[in-house]
């Protein structure tokens, strides 16, 4: 539902279902709700039997890559000789999402029964939940369902620690998050090895975002086909996927579709459009980390995995914002960049210093002292930082760049040629 | 059982490598050094500097060698266009914020930074107008500055105090562009092994306050030796300009210290440039020693060991070449003799990553040299012997208190009151005015080098005291005193000293008491 809107008749609550409704955050009203049947009804089954129907359903990573997640539960060592560990990705930390936000706030109970399965699934004796920092509000419900669950005898033998961030974007990477919970740095580390085999401690590990696994137990409950089922467009993409929408609309705030659900609907008729009087510019579809898109590409765009790729951009976090004529996209551009630059972890050069040059070159255009030399050094910089560092925030920085130089270039080359006013931006 | 061999391919170059052997280390088998700054073979693997991106064929990114294994069949190249351009941007990503003040840089002319951007970087940068970082240099301990400026965040002194001191008191500071390398704010980098850092470093970030502009790297000779600080015997390289020791560093070798040294052994030289040197040979007119020539004062030596017969007494410095004590021991083989020596014992310092290397409480570096060819530490008995003694012989010991009766020859480097007694005083050279070799704690026999000449006159021990033998057994060289050293001792034997090169070999026996000396 549009949580904090009425629903809109065209979306698909199943995640959302309870947004909104206070009383489904306690144990008792979520049992109410059918709660913990799926949980109930994981506890009768094999842990393979778990992954076989997972990889039946579809599901995807919603965290932004988009991996499969039965396909990811299966990597996890078959004969288990060490202690196994799940990770969950409450970090929340890409502008423009809060989805977790709200299934934290309104629906804990439905995060922890996901946990639960998964934890079964592959095999976890210990579940950790990182938390972003900032998310006070969400924390102390997690916090307060948490211990009703274990009140209730309902997580048995499972263990789930609560893990609280301390403000770092950085630790939304899984291996930077590994490490913040072990009490390092959270400096993302190389790969191999990946988490299944060495994850937290050095253990086998998997790690779901909190949307990911929310679904989990509707997919046990309703099945794998019926999850299947749910697509409007490209059979890989299957399901719900919240969309939180944010910048110049009307009604911004989380929607939940059917995969495949055209953009375009979703910011004109869920989120009431951009304002009274302004037109549609742009779009950023999966949160602040994906190529940008302009107004024909964002109203011919289908939301899920392949058709945000069809347009050249990625679905992401499902995090939406949207500009209207009246935004600056270099200043827009330059704020990303800025944040980015605050936010590298410093490990790669390219990231650490290429970051804070770029955002130094923007700061340098909206001030009207830019070079006509300065784009195609901001290119190629970009270039220069995608797919050369351990994790991909140096790529993140770049993805805006390389997207709004080439679509809105007649923009910069205002600032460039002195027709727009400078912006001294710190 | 042997290892799993993996075939690959570097820049046209075929090698075969132990399976899971880094690209970058198999790639130095094919002779080609890819280009990297947080690598180093004595700590774990970062991959952060991104400076060793290689093309992998086959691989849709390019990939860092430093932290890829090798894979059978696998093509690499190191000089592609992507991979060049890739590593180019790197350098230029890494000088935007660095001073270059490469003209009052200790590290210049061995900076990896140098060396790298002169190999492959722009011509110039395009990071024009901004101003650079700017922190404050730091003093980070007993002989270490922190340059925050210079920084390139490789962070391989992190890891050194982190994984190898296991001393984790520095830490990369701050995110982003602004990030530093921080002390923990109630600690200094005063482990005894924290020296490590300024070598580890490849710029000249972390810097020596010993060393502190005292030369440029340009102007050093350097010579391979072994430490004197303790009787680990740590391989060193004494670093010398004008014939004057300035720096010693340690060498590698993965058997006795890795890539490592201690502080103590690192600030142990000064005493090699003395200036207070004996140049001429002295011999003894009535009540003073006058210096004379080498002909007049070893033909006064061989006069007083031909007309002398009974006991004589050795008392010899742990810090003597082999060769020396070897030859000092035969010198006296018409003797009932006694040989002794006294070692300096200081407070033990283990490097903790690592496996049997530590400062050693015995300060001497030769100590189980001696050993092996019989002088013992009952110096307090040997002292008292000496009394009695027909002969005396005191092998640069300038701590010997000696009263004798008979004649005492001494051997040293400085003139203490002791050898103020002597009948003779032959001026010998120190360990960086000669070759020769030591034999570590563990049976090591490892070779040192020549890094200067000697002052005045003064010759090396085994020369001097190889005059001493009958002409026709008098050694040639260290080489030739090294032969017959092996030939006579058993400890020794099977070894040569080609053989033993940079590296050293272990004595055959670990243990044995001078049973090859002729009686």
């Amino acid at each position: 539902m549009g949580y904090p809107h009425k629903p809109h008749p065209k979306e698909t609550a199943v995640l959302s279902k309870h947004f909104g409704d206070a009383e489904a955050r306690s144990y008792k009203g979520w049992a109410k709700r059918g709660g913990y049947e799926a949980w109930k009804q994981a506890q009768a089954m094999t842990p393979a039997a778990i992954i076989e129907e997972l990889k039946n359903s579809g599901l995807r990573g919603r965290g932004g890559a988009g991996f499969p997640t039965g396909l990811k539960w299966s990597f996890m060592p078959k004969e288990k000789k060490k202690p196994h560990y799940l990770c969950v990705n409450a970090d929340e930390s890409e502008p423009g999402t809060f989805k977790d936000r709200e299934i934290m706030r309104w629906t804990p109970h439905q995060l922890l029964e996901g946990t639960a399965i998964a934890m079964r699934a592959i095999q976890a004796e210990v579940g950790y939940i990182y938390v972003r920092g900032e998310f006070t509000e969400p924390f102390a419900i997690m916090a307060q369902a948490l211990d009703e669950a274990y009140k209730a005898g309902i997580l048995g033998d499972l263990k789930i620690y609560l893990v609280r961030g301390a403000g770092a974007y950085i630790c939304g990477e899984e291996t930077a998050l590994m490490n913040s919970i072990e009490g390092k740095r959270g400096n993302p580390r190389i790969k191999p090895p990946f988490p299944a085999a060495a994850g937290v401690f050095g253990l086998p590990t998997t790690i779901n975002n909190v949307e990911t696994l929310a679904a989990v137990p509707h997919i046990l409950k309703n099945g794998a086909a019926w999850y299947k089922a749910m697509c409007l467009s490209n059979p890989k993409s299957t399901g719900t996927k919240l969309f939180s929408v944010c910048g110049q609309v009307q009604k911004p705030g989380n929607y939940e579709v059917t995969m495949g659900f055209p953009l375009k609907d979703l910011i004109y008729g869920m989120a009431g459009g951009v304002p009274r009087g302004r037109t549609l510019k742009a779009c950023i579809p999966g949160g602040s980390s994906v190529p940008i898109l302009n107004r024909e590409e964002t109203e011919s765009c289908l939301l899920d995995y392949e058709g945000c790729v069809e347009k050249g951009t990625m679905l992401g976090s499902g995090g939406v914002i949207v500009f209207d004529d009246s935004a600056d996209m270099v200043y827009q551009i330059m704020r990303l960049a800025r944040f980015y630059a605050h936010e590298s972890c410093a490990q790669c050069t390219q990231c650490r210093e290429g970051t804070a040059w770029t955002t130094k070159i923007l700061q340098r255009i909206l001030a009207g002292q830019g070079k006509s030399t300065d784009l195609d050094l901001l290119l190629d910089l970009s270039e220069n930082m995608t797919g050369k560092t351990i994790c991909v925030l140096s790529d993140s920085c770049a993805a805006p760049v390389v997207s709004g130089i080439k679509k809105f270039r007649g923009e910069f080359e205002e600032y460039l040629a002195g027709r727009r006013r400078p912006v001294v931006a710190a | 059982m042997p290892d799993e061999l993996v075939s690959l391919t570097i820049d046209d170059v075929q090698v075969s490598v132990p399976k899971g052997t880094l690209l970058i280390e198999a790639a130095k088998q094919a002779g080609v050094l890819v280009p990297h700054y947080c690598y180093h073979p004595g700590l774990p693997v970062a991959g952060v500097c991104r400076m060793c991106l290689v093309d992998v064929e086959k691989q849709p990114k390019l990939s860092i060698a430093c932290a890829t294994q090798v894979a059978d069949g696998m093509v690499v190249r190191t000089q592609s266009d992507q991979a060049k351009k890739a590593r180019q941007s790197v350098l230029e990503f890494l000088l935007i914020n660095h001073p270059l003040d490469c003209p009052i840089c200790d590290q210049a002319g061995e900076c990896e930074l140098q060396d790298f951007v002169f190999q492959e970087g722009r011509a110039g940068t395009r990071y024009t107008e901004y101003s650079k970082r700017f922190n404050p240099v730091e003093d980070f301990g007993p002989d270490v500055l922190y340059v925050p400026n210079r920084c390139i965040l490789c962070t391989r002194c992190v890891r050194f105090m982190e994984d190898v001191a296991k001393e984790p008191v520095l830490n990369v500071s701050e995110r982003g562009d602004r990030a530093f390398i921080g002390i923990h704010p109630e600690s200094r980098l005063d482990h005894p092994w924290a020296g490590n850092v300024v070598d580890l470093c490849p710029v000249g970030s972390l810097l020596s306050k010993d060393f502190l502009h005292k030369a440029r790297a340009w102007e050093l000779d350097k010579t391979a030796s072994i430490c004197t600080g303790c009787s680990q015997g740590c391989n060193v390289t004494l670093d010398t300009r004008e014939d004057v020791v300035v720096r010693v560093r340690p060498r590698p070798n993965l058997d006795v210290n890795r890539y490592f040294m201690c502080d103590h052994g690192r600030a142990h030289y000064r005493w090699m440039n003395r200036g207070d040197r004996i140049e001429a040979p002295l011999i003894r007119h009535g009540g003073e020693l006058r210096a004379t020539d080498w002909d007049e004062a070893l033909d006064r030596s061989r006069e007083i060991l031909k007309g002398a017969r009974g006991a004589a007494v050795a008392l010899v410095s742990p810090r003597a070449s082999t060769e020396a004590l070897f030859l000092a021991r035969r010198a006296l083989a018409a003797f009932e003799w006694t040989g002794a020596f006294q070692v300096v014992v200081g407070d033990e310092a283990p490097l903790a990553g690592v496996p049997n290397l530590a400062l050693r409480a015995e300060r001497a570096p030769n100590g189980k040299g001696a050993e092996l060819l019989g002088y013992t530490r009952a110096y307090a008995a040997a002292v008292t012997a000496a009394q009695s003694a027909a002969v005396v012989l005191v092998l640069d010991d300038p701590d010997a208190v000696v009263k004798t009766d008979g004649a005492l020859i001494y051997l040293g480097t400085v003139l203490p009151p002791v050898a103020r007694e002597a009948a003779v005083a032959l001026p010998i050279a120190n360990v960086a005015e000669e070759e020769g070799t030591f034999v570590n704690r563990d049976g090591r026999v490892q070779r040192y080098f020549q890094a200067k000449p000697a002052p005045g006159m003064a010759r090396p021990g085994w020369w001097a005291l190889g005059e001493l033998l009958p002409e026709a057994e008098r050694p040639a060289s260290a080489a030739d005193a090294f032969t017959q050293l092996a030939a006579a001792e058993p400890a020794f034997a099977g070894l040569s000293y080609g053989q033993l090169g940079f590296a050293g070999a272990r004595t055959t026996r670990g243990a044995g008491a001078g049973a090859g000396v002729p009686a």
